[in-house]
């Protein structure tokens, strides 16, 4: 496939606007300025184009949400917090163009009627931010941005919003809480963010990589985009690899692609030669698959069919070395340190979850561990919390424990009986303030 | 992105900020700032950044500052600051080391590069070592898990790090 979203991969000065112009740049958004909001959102639904984010909603459709002829302003958020583990294609799209990104925002806010768009980035991505600024200086320079956009009279500002380490902030209504200078604590919804949104005012929030498509639809059309990928599941995905391959990185691939050709063809294999264990399809929140599933195509609908989920596309690859007991108590401790504490479920839960599987590490596992586990899974999830980060951690949890019991009982069988002079496990918050 | 040297943070002694002022300069950015959203509370997250940026670190003086400059509780501004782990609430040392300890950096060998940090450092995480120089952090998952194992000294990411990488790093740090 010829790349499209990573087409300035290896371009010399790939970020500037010179170089974003030489490649067509900004030539959709010359385009859509002259065309209908209502037609340039029913483009993006014909196009199919899911949100890449990890939900995979209909981009287009979501826009659509926003009502119509309502008095107050409109606010487009980009989502750029990109944390979920095993996800760094955001990272890449905002190295290479983030001019690309900038026109996506441009064409989606006066699509849903914006005059203010911000981009929520993570606050570690602090050199991610200075290269977006310097794009957003530029672009405000050539009058891409600002009052009278291509003479068009439609204006807009972008502003930058840095986050400050926190995953939570990339469930939408929490980054929305952030935007407005709160703790990110997610909302109940409905309503959803298009009706009620930031500053109580109907708002969108698109993942970067879902942003950076917009251009390409505009330009070359629904049709076209429509071609690549699966019939449900359309246009180009870039799959962020890591563990343990032999090169992992960023591939732009169409959707459909298999887990094995990702792993065995662009990745060169799973390194020293082992065989492949398992692997994460989507981030760290998708259930685990096993090796032999990898032949399963890489679209939502497929990795859905699996159990499992496309989620953002980052997969994490683990060989035959690893013990998935560590590896779920790794995940575990992320989530518990991630919660934001709201609902009990997700807050005691995770930790309980980490705590036991920390037990049964140190060898002081008990048999009925393995259906607490399970129980934990049950109860924190579908529904049973505000936001999802219910689900992100029963779904390791749950298929981890499924998936791969005969290592949780071997481990709980290795282990000592608790010695009765122990001190009793305790919850803890394992809530690592920065300084003591 | 590692190829400048990462500067040191300029950390403001604690007596220093008991009380602050915001100076023109500062005043300025913060006028910007209110200018990009719709209300003043949302200025919140970037005007802790900026404090943070010129003083290091956020003092309960600090806090006090700027919930009077925007005109929230002290208690609302402090329930922001610890809310995320990126607002530093004690000084930090000269250099933040962030090491990754998610899955993929896991998988990649992060636990030796800890490991080495913490022995050659003498501290634990969350601790800053006796000379001031080094503040140790376990850090969720940075986004550039490719390239692990990641570690962030201050707003510089540093990739695929080896035990030798890390210790010329350190070693070559002002």
């Amino acid at each position: 496939m010829e790349p499209i979203l990573l087409r300035a991969r290896g371009e010399a000065n790939s970020r500037s606007i010179s170089t974003y112009l030489k490649l067509g740049g900004y030539n959709a958004l010359k385009k859509a300025l002259i065309t209908d909001p209502a037609d340039v959102i029913s483009e993006v639904k014909e196009s199919g184009l899911r949100g890449r984010g990890g939900a995979g909603f209909p981009a287009g459709v979501k826009w659509g949400f926003v009502p119509k002829g309502s008095p107050k302003p409109k606010y487009l958020i980009c989502n750029a917090d990109e944390s979920e583990p095993g996800t760094f294609k955001d990272r890449e799209i905002i190295h290479v163009d983030p001019h690309m990104l900038l026109e996506g925002i441009i064409i989606a806010s006066y699509a849903i009627g914006a005059t203010t768009a911000y981009i929520y980035i993570r606050g570690e991505f602090q050199r991610e931010a200075e290269i977006l600024q310097q794009a957003i200086d530029e672009a405000y320079r050539k009058k891409y941005l600002g009052k009278n956009i291509l003479k068009t009279g439609f204006r807009l500002d972008i502003h930058l919003h840095r986050g400050a380490g926190a995953y939570i902030c990339g469930e939408e209504t929490a980054l929305i809480e952030s935007l407005e200078g709160k703790r990110g604590l997610p909302r109940l919804k409905p309503p959803f963010p298009a009706v009620v949104g930031a500053f109580g005012c109907p708002t969108v929030v698109n993942n970067v990589e879902t942003l950076a498509c917009v251009p390409h639809i505009i330009e070359r059309g629904a049709g076209w985009f429509a071609g690549i990928g699966t019939e449900r599941s359309t246009g180009p995905k870039l799959f962020c690899v890591s563990g343990h391959v032999n090169r992992p990185g960023v591939f732009e691939l169409p959707m459909g692609t298999s887990f094995r050709e990702i792993i065995e063809e662009h990745c060169q294999g799973v390194r020293n030669g082992n065989a492949l264990k398992a692997f994460i399809p989507g981030g760290s929140s998708c259930p685990v698959l096993k090796a032999d599933q990898v032949d399963i195509p890489a679209d939502f609908e497929s990795v859905a069919a699996a159990g499992s989920m496309l989620g953002s596309g980052g997969v994490i690859v683990m060989d035959e070395t690893v013990d998935m007991v560590w590896a779920l108590e790794n995940l575990l401790a992320f989530y518990a340190h991630e919660s934001c504490g709201q609902c009990t479920p997700c807050r005691e839960g995770a930790d309980w979850a980490l705590d036991i599987v920390r037990r049964i590490r140190r060898g002081n596992g008990r048999p009925a561990d393995i259906e607490t586990l399970l129980r934990i899974a049950r109860y924190a999830s579908q529904g049973m919390t505000i936001c999802p980060l219910g689900d992100a951690f029963c779904m390791p949890l749950r298929s981890f424990v499924e998936g791969f019991r005969e290592e949780f009982e071997a481990a709980i069988a290795k282990g000592e009986p608790p010695r009765p002079t122990n001190p009793p496990v305790l919850p803890v918050r394992h809530d690592q303030r920065m300084f003591t | 992105m590692s190829a400048e040297l990462t500067a040191p943070l300029a950390v403001t002694p604690r007596h220093e900020l008991e009380q602050v002022a915001f100076d023109q300069a500062m005043e300025a950015r913060i006028a910007d700032l209110l200018g990009r959203y719709p209300t003043k509370k949302a200025a919140l997250l970037p005007l802790l950044w900026l404090c943070q940026d010129r003083w290091g670190w956020i003092s309960p003086g600090v806090m006090r500052a700027v919930a009077d400059r925007l005109e929230l509780a002290p208690a609302e501004v402090e329930g922001v600051v610890t809310f995320y782990t990126m607002y530093r609430p004690q000084p930090p040392g000269k250099y933040v080391l962030q090491v990754c300890s998610t899955l993929s950096c896991q998988l990649c060998g992060a636990a030796a590069l800890i490991q080495h940090l913490k022995r050659k450092l003498g501290i634990e995480f969350g601790q800053t070592s006796a000379d001031g120089r080094f503040t140790l952090v376990d850090v969720q998952c940075l986004g550039a898990c490719g390239e692990g194992p990641v570690v962030q000294m201050n707003d510089d990411y540093h990739t695929r790090l080896t035990v030798e990488e890390l210790d010329r790093l350190l070693d070559g740090l002002r």
